[in-house]
């Protein structure tokens, strides 16, 4: 039980810090939300490129692979792996098959809301 | 008010800014986020899951409630107050490719849906996707020269 806490202190504490990062990037550069968004998947890839993601999604778990970081760790490893499988090809495969059940499940999802809901009209 | 003393008052109000208010807000709910992703995580690897499998059964859980939560209008409430702490997880990643869909509804369920449904994750599956292939062509090169 002692683990299991511990690991949602991790968890916690480095998701936080991501989340910290992208305010301090909206509140103090022009960044907006979208770029960051795409900054985060990349910097994951890059980190995940040099070996980093692993030991980082070791030690905070959902801390590393639920924010959108983890989405491009998910990329470097996916491709790593398919380059090992299938060579060349596997450049190809790799990107998006990693990508493939977060970005299924924001589309269909997506797609259901956008049937079911109407936008509210906004309150400000 | 005299000018001066206007002067005052907004240099006030602009000095007492709300970055730290701002800051702790997206740490602590970004940071909750991530614990409820840790449990679900560990919920699913009790019931039997192995870990790779169980991280995407979260994140596949996260982007529904993201998506359920955008269209009855909670979550922009919620993004409201935590800016980067629903952003930064997957759940902003879902809340951006839900949003446009649902308000360009009127524009047509094939072509208005169907294209702005890209509008923001278009561009972040390009550059993770060109990323991830600058990444596996260097890797194959790589590996060339090691075997």
């Amino acid at each position: 039980m002692g683990t299991f806490f511990l690991h949602l202190f991790w968890a916690g504490l480095v998701g936080g810090l991501f989340c910290l990062i992208a305010q301090l990037l909206i509140d103090y550069t022009a960044l907006t939300p979208a770029r960051i968004l795409v900054l985060y998947v990349v910097a994951g890839v890059v980190l995940g490129a040099l070996g980093l993601f692993t030991p980082l999604k070791n030690l905070a778990g959902a801390g590393a692979t639920v924010p959108l970081i983890g989405f491009g760790g998910n990329i470097a490893e996916g491709v790593r792996d398919a380059v090992d499988t299938s060579g060349l090809l596997g450049v190809m495969t790799g990107p998006l098959t990693a990508a493939a059940a977060g970005t299924t499940a924001a589309l269909v999802f997506s797609y259901l809301a956008a049937i079911l809901f109407s936008s509210k009209p906004k309150t400000q | 008010m005299e000018k001066k003393e206007y002067g005052k008052l907004v240099k006030r109000r602009a000095s007492r800014s709300p970055a730290l208010k701002n800051c702790l807000a997206a740490f602590f709910v970004g940071g909750g986020i991530c614990i409820l992703g840790q449990c679900l995580t560990e919920l699913w690897v009790a019931l039997g899951l192995d870990l790779k499998t169980a991280g995407t059964v979260t994140t596949i859980v996260l982007v529904f409630l993201a998506a359920l939560l955008t269209g009855i209008g909670v979550f922009d409430r919620i993004a409201r107050f935590a800016g980067a702490g629903t952003l930064v997880p997957v759940t902003g990643f879902a809340n951006a490719v839900v949003s446009p869909a649902i308000d360009n509804k009127s524009e047509g369920l094939l072509l208005g849906v169907g294209a702005k449904i890209f509008t923001v994750a278009g561009p972040v599956l390009l550059f993770g996707t060109l990323a991830g292939v600058v990444w596996g062509l260097i890797y194959y090169i790589f590996t060339l020269f090691v075997r």
